[in-house]
């Protein structure tokens, strides 16, 4: 039995590990963005290499665990979340690496407009992302169901952001790329923020046993 | 309704209900003067298959075996509380006519030493039951059908039960408690001594049994309950400590001591 207690907690190391380097790659990207830091940029197309090992590791390991060690209850639904959490991540590894691109395509022209709205929107995400790996590491539902209630003030956020860059794009042909740029890396920033929440509900699904997915009132 | 003196979690579902065949309340039992099950409230339901998992000396088996008194073959035993078969009260009713209604099958088979075709007709021939030759004929292939044991005994039918694996025996000696035609069917840890292909026999079995009898599993194996059983009942120093639908005590027990046994922390 304590073998496979160890076992959980190698799980756990490696999904750590693993939030780390997404969590990098989301700060990396972000710079790459607003600071136009080139090797920022670099850095996260170096990440990505690491985070898709790394799934195909945790995918691998949980399996077996399943396999061999045949979990019941907390341990099978930590094994389950483990399992859901690795793809976000991973999911949100590639969103980085998209925003990266973004910010290549965004370097050597002058911007459009300050870079206000797209830190701020930014600075949530990150946060959201720190909050869910917390709540997983501490098993604090409380934190999880507060991530969820943060989606909402980026969707929101990005929406706004949204009519800004339709109307620099309205004032003036030439803002068109830019602005297109822009609005790929608030998209990303936004699907970076629905992958924090599905982790939330993981980690309420593993602290609680319930599923909140979908049921907005069971949030509340 | 969730079965009395179990409630379920705020979070959690109460078990779905169904008719409830056996209605235990309040039972205790004592051998000598160790009391072995205390206060024993619960509701067993009709055409499902319900699961006691456990620690050795938990309760699980004396609690099985009261369902059919047959525990009353143990000396210095007593008994308090009440048991209701479809609302009769067991202890009033005739132990040889409740034994019909409710078979068992035990952790040993214990084919007779008789032919395979013997083994299933005793008991119709006992309870007046066998009819002419060919009714019992009929009954005979009839309840080594329902155990899933004919086609591989069908040609040999007067050799001795002996001469047969241990997996078929155990389904040889389902066959026999099925030939009276019980309305509840009790197992106490029937697969303990097989393989995995003849447990999967014997679980597949249960699944098919389950339309025409209700059963009542003691297990060890919680793999085996979570595969068979529609609800499950954890005991733990004879005490019921949580009953509810399988799914929710493999998945989100509601008690730390049924998730400290189901995930192996227990002790």
């Amino acid at each position: 039995m304590r073998h496979f207690v160890e076992e959980l907690e190698q799980l756990k190391t490696k999904l750590l590990e693993m939030g780390s380097l997404v969590e990098s790659s989301i700060q990396r990207s972000i710079l790459a963005v607003t600071q136009k830091d080139r090797d920022a940029a670099a850095e996260v197309f170096r990440n990505e290499a690491r985070i898709n090992a790394i799934e195909l590791e945790i995918d691998d390991f949980a399996v077996k665990l399943l396999a061999l060690q045949q979990p019941m209850a907390a341990d099978l639904r930590l094994i389950v979340a483990a399992l859901k959490i690795n793809t976000d991540l991973e999911r949100m590894g590639d969103l980085s690496e998209n925003i990266a691109q973004r910010a290549l395509a965004l370097m050597d022209g002058p911007p459009i407009k300050p870079m206000i709205d797209i830190p701020h929107i930014a600075g949530l995400v990150q946060s959201m992302v720190r909050k869910a790996l917390d709540a997983f590491v501490t098993r604090d539902a409380d934190l999880a169901r507060s991530v969820l209630a943060s989606d909402d003030a980026v969707d929101s956020l990005r929406t706004a952001c949204y009519h800004e860059l339709v109307s620099y794009m309205e004032q003036d042909p030439h803002n068109i790329q830019e602005a297109l740029a822009l609005l790929s890396v608030t998209r990303n920033l936004e699907r970076i923020a629905d992958h924090s929440t599905n982790i939330a509900e993981d980690v309420m699904f593993l602290v609680k046993g319930v599923d909140v997915r979908h049921h907005a009132e069971a949030r509340i | 309704m969730p079965p009395p003196g179990v409630q379920p979690s705020a979070e959690q579902p109460a078990p779905k209900t169904g008719n409830a065949k056996i209605s235990a309340t309040d039972l205790n039992f004592h051998y000598g003067s160790f009391k072995a099950l205390h206060g024993i409230s619960m509701e067993i339901y009709a055409n499902k298959v319900t699961a006691f998992i456990g620690p050795s000396g938990c309760g699980k088996s004396t609690f099985l075996r009261t369902l059919n008194r047959m525990n009353e073959t143990v000396r210095g035993t007593r008994v308090d509380g009440r048991i209701l078969l479809d609302g009769e009260n067991i202890f009033e009713l005739e132990v040889s006519g409740l034994r019909r209604r409710v078979g068992m099958v035990f952790q040993k088979s214990n084919p007779f030493p008789k032919s395979i075709f013997d083994n299933v007709a005793y008991g119709l021939r006992i309870n007046g039951m066998a009819g002419s030759r060919s009714q019992l004929r009929d009954g005979v292939e009839s309840s080594l059908r329902r155990a899933a044991l004919w086609e591989e005994v069908k040609d040999k039918l007067n050799q001795s039960a002996y001469g047969l694996s241990g997996g078929q025996q155990q389904r040889l000696c389902i066959a026999r408690a099925l030939a009276v035609n019980p309305e509840v069917l009790l197992l106490d840890e029937p697969c303990s001594a097989l393989d995995p292909i003849a447990t999967a026999k014997i679980e597949d079995l249960i699944f098919q049994l389950k339309d025409s009898c209700t059963i009542v599993i003691v297990t060890h194996s919680m793999q085996q309950a979570a595969r068979v059983a529609d609800f499950t009942g954890f005991f733990l120093l004879g005490r019921m400590i949580e009953f509810d639908d399988t799914t929710v005590i493999f998945k989100n027990p509601a008690k730390k001591e049924t998730e400290d046994y189901v995930t192996g922390r227990f002790g």
